[in-house]
């Protein structure tokens, strides 16, 4: 393994200190210097107080996990290096805020500095900022601009504040500019929105619940430029209703929210089945049951999302790992669900949703088929090839367009007669069987490592970046399913050929792929599991893959 | 005017013989008919129904159709709206319907003021599921969960709607025809959340027919823009005791309403994917 040029900062406070701004802003400053950068941030369920903190990890290639080490610990208050200080690197450097944290390191007069410019009490992390990038020997120059672009508020007060706290800080490091690019940095959440919106979504409709409320954050203030309609409601109940009538009447549109909101819309699921309505929702999972820890994670309602809605009815689920599978992947929901009118799943988490992670290119974003032209005089559940009826939007001269929630027969009205009651069976048969069959296909999962190596690491989800990088240092096998309903059986049959042992990385207490890895016909001979709401660091998972490998 | 047998589809009517529905029917398809000749082509109706005996009227009307969910109505109404706001939707919901699971989205669509109509088929009881009380049963009413008799007052609908920010309310009898093909007529052309609430009676598990019959009478509907006048007339009837109950428009009064009509840009979506990223 080639040696990395990489850097992990730390920046820690009290929530209301701006430390997810700041973290932004840093990250900001090294994508302009051609690092890749992965953003963990850490916060309680709470507006004021607490303690939150960011791990920014920039490197010379794609990156989606922290390592246990810290090379600067941005410190606005002691307990962040209470907290963190033992986790300090070697040549690792302690930046405080000289006034209210005792430390070793280089203290910055912070309240000084933003007293004098008369800044407000949040600018202390740009003082902070600027004392960083002077000791971590990033010219002025390059500063400004990223500084300016990411302050479009109080630019001269932050700016001031800024230089003002460069000027006194010391140069420790000379951290280089790696090359002429600047990959565009976005959260997960965002990655979904920019996805949705490339496979062509009119509508956005949720209820804030972490930790998918940055998608709705997002696209609504998009929502103007973009020409799309964004709206929060009453409630989930009210949210995927809303969404199944837009869809009704002809708009793509998609929904986000967290496991508790979820639970309120599987009534709205079962609808979407039993009437045909393509629906996309944006799940990202937290730590629960219930109310659980709100802000933290877990990977545990995969099978909730497999499932949930009564009757059986077809779906399409799709976990992305990494920014530019979250755009293809989120665009490919709409588009699936729009060829099938079926339901679409977006499964993230609190770590992909609200992790920010930089893109070396913007994928192509895959083009949707035109759908099937409908026939005159039209019925709304004709049967088409693949159980699939040609879909027509209100108002149509001369035509009338009926859905229904009871079984119904082609024309949309109700019927209880056991013939139309199979045929109807049948035509959500026909369309699983063919959405089966077109996402079995290589793209449905990704891997990486050694051909022939015995040992394979299997995830889903946010746990890839931490599990790519365990594997490519151990010499082991990735293998980590994105689409996850239909299961891709041969592909993913394919992708373990040749392997002896499967072990299953997951944020869950059971391991829920594993269910379905069973179910399938596979065997998964270990597990690695993680509950306690925190992502895996990469040399902890070392650790542990090498602890399970020896039979411990 | 004659009912149009063009809006009736080949679905069997399953209603109970003196089903207060057959009424608000033949009262819809008379304003459908109406509107048509305004102007306003049916194919630009949307019915939105609930779960229940009244929302069969969506298999039985010839017209463009989402049967949803128990309570479910008024989000559907909404999303429809939203998204094409040159529809004009129309929910038919049930007392149970609409005031118990759905009383949410209902006030909420009043508080929000979007343009869509609500008639509400309040026939005080559950009828498809065979008798139980609903949030406007009267006090001490007798139903299969309740066979010692309901311990609540039922809810005055009409002052919750009032409160919430209704700007269209309205009360009407099945067996008051002329004036309800008025009020439903009105209730669609209002620009902004109409409500109609029909008081009809149950044919097989609350036949109130004489109780209503002594009790109904026309108001006059000239001051219908004062909030403290539709309060009043609001309270003259609780649902509950055997005082006067007015029938007719109630509150009517023009608030901004949504969708907001206002139009949206239509730029090239990858270029505005592209502007987003390179601003970040």
């Amino acid at each position: 393994m080639s040696i990395m040029t990489e850097y992990s900062i730390l920046i820690g406070g009290k929530a209301g200190d701006g430390i997810t701004q700041a973290g932004q802003v840093i990250g900001s400053l090294f994508t302009s210097m051609g690092y890749h950068v992965y953003i963990y941030v850490d916060y309680q369920s709470l507006i004021r107080g607490g303690h939150n903190f960011c791990i920014l990890r920039a490197a010379d290639k794609p990156i989606s996990a922290h390592r246990s080490g810290i090379d600067f610990l941005l410190a606005l208050d002691q307990q962040t290096v209470d907290l963190h200080a033992e986790k300090l690197n070697d040549k690792g450097v302690i930046i405080y805020d000289n006034e209210k944290v005792r430390a070793k390191g280089q203290g910055v007069a912070i309240q000084a500095i933003v007293k004098k410019i008369e800044g407000k009490p949040i600018m202390a992390n740009t003082a902070v900022i600027g004392a960083l990038c002077k000791i971590a020997g990033i010219p002025w120059e390059r500063v400004l601009p990223v500084l300016t672009k990411k302050f479009p508020k109080g630019t001269d007060k932050n700016l001031k504040i800024a230089k003002e706290a460069y000027a006194s800080a010391t140069p420790l490091f000379e951290i280089p500019v790696l090359v002429d690019a600047n990959y565009p940095l976005f959260s997960g959440n965002e990655w979904i929105g920019l996805g949705l919106l490339a496979g062509g979504l009119d509508a956005y409709i949720a209820y804030p619940m972490t930790p998918s409320s940055g998608v709705l954050h997002f696209l609504a203030d998009v929502a103007e430029e973009t020409g799309i309609i964004v709206y929060h409601p009453e409630s989930e109940i009210a949210v995927v209703l809303m969404a199944e009538g837009c869809a009704y009447a002809g708009k793509k549109t998609a929904v986000g929210t967290s496991g508790g909101g979820f639970c309120l819309m599987t009534e709205g699921i079962s609808l979407a089945g039993q009437a045909e309505i393509p629906l996309v929702i944006v799940l990202a999972q937290r730590a629960g049951p219930s109310t659980g820890i709100p802000t933290y994670n877990a990977q545990s309602d995969l099978l909730f999302a497999c499932h949930a809605g009564h009757g059986e009815f077809p779906r399409y689920i799709v976990a992305p790992g990494t920014p530019d599978e979250a755009y293809r992947f989120s665009a490919e929901a709409l588009n699936k669900s729009w060829k099938y009118q079926i339901l679409s799943i977006i499964l993230s988490d609190k770590n992909f949703s609200e992790g920010y992670f930089s893109c070396e290119s913007l994928p192509e974003s895959p083009v949707a088929a035109p759908l099937t032209s409908p026939s005159f005089p039209y019925e709304r559940y004709a049967n088409g090839s693949d159980g699939i009826s040609p879909f027509l939007a209100p108002p149509y001269h001369g035509e009338i367009i009926k859905v229904n929630s009871y079984t119904h027969d082609s024309a949309g009205i109700t019927t209880e007669d056991p013939e139309t009651a199979i045929a109807s069976v049948k035509k959500r048969l026909a369309k699983t069987a063919a959405l089966a069959a077109e996402t079995d296909v290589p793209d449905a999962v990704y891997t990486a490592g050694l051909i022939g190596c015995e040992t394979v690491l299997v995830c889903w989800g946010s746990t890839r970046g931490v599990v790519s990088e365990v594997a490519e240092s151990l010499g082991l096998k990735i293998v980590s399913p994105i689409v996850l309903a239909p299961f891709p059986k041969n592909t993913f049959s394919d992708a373990i050929k040749g392997s002896k042992t499967i072990i299953l990385v997951e944020e869950s207490t059971s391991g829920q792929l594993d269910r379905i890895l069973t179910s399938e016909g596979f065997i998964v001979h270990k597990k690695i599991l993680r509950y306690d709401g925190r992502p895996f660091l990469v040399e902890e998972l070392i650790n542990e893959v090498l602890r399970v490998q020896h039979g411990q | 005017m004659a009912s149009d047998n063009t809006l009736i589809t080949q679905a069997q009517n399953t209603w109970c013989q003196g089903c207060g529905n057959y009424s608000i029917q033949h009262a819809f398809i008379a304003v459908v008919a109406g509107l048509e000749q305004e102007g306003i082509p049916r194919e630009n109706i949307v019915i939105v129904s609930g779960i229940g005996c009244h929302a069969k009227i969506a298999d039985y009307l010839k017209l463009n159709s989402f049967y949803s969910l128990h309570g479910r109505t008024i989000p559907v109404a909404t999303g429809i709206k939203m998204a094409n706001p040159n529809l004009k939707v129309i929910c038919f919901a049930g007392d149970g319907d609409l005031y118990a699971e759905g009383i949410a989205h209902l006030i909420h669509a009043a508080k929000r003021n979007i343009d869509i109509t609500v008639i509400c088929h309040n026939n005080r009881v559950y009828g498809l599921t065979t008798g139980q009380y609903t949030p406007t049963s009267p006090y001490g009413f007798r139903g299969k969960s309740t066979p010692l008799g309901v311990h609540e007052y039922p809810l005055n609908v009409l002052e919750v709607l009032l409160s919430a920010g209704a700007t269209f309310i309205a009360r009407g009898y099945s067996r008051r025809l002329p004036l309800l093909k008025r009020l439903i007529r009105e209730a669609i052309l209002h620009p902004g959340f109409a409500h109609v609430d029909v008081l009809q009676i149950c044919a097989s598990f609350f036949n109130v027919t004489s109780v209503y019959e002594n009790l109904v009478y026309e108001r006059e509907e000239k001051n219908s823009q004062s909030f403290d006048l539709a309060s009043l007339a609001a309270r003259e009837w609780n649902y509950n005791d055997d005082t006067k109950i007015p029938l007719g428009i109630l509150y009517k009064v023009n608030k901004p309403s949504l969708p907001d009509n206002i139009q949206p840009q239509t730029n090239e979506r990858m270029n505005v994917i592209r502007s987003i990223i390179e601003r970040a």
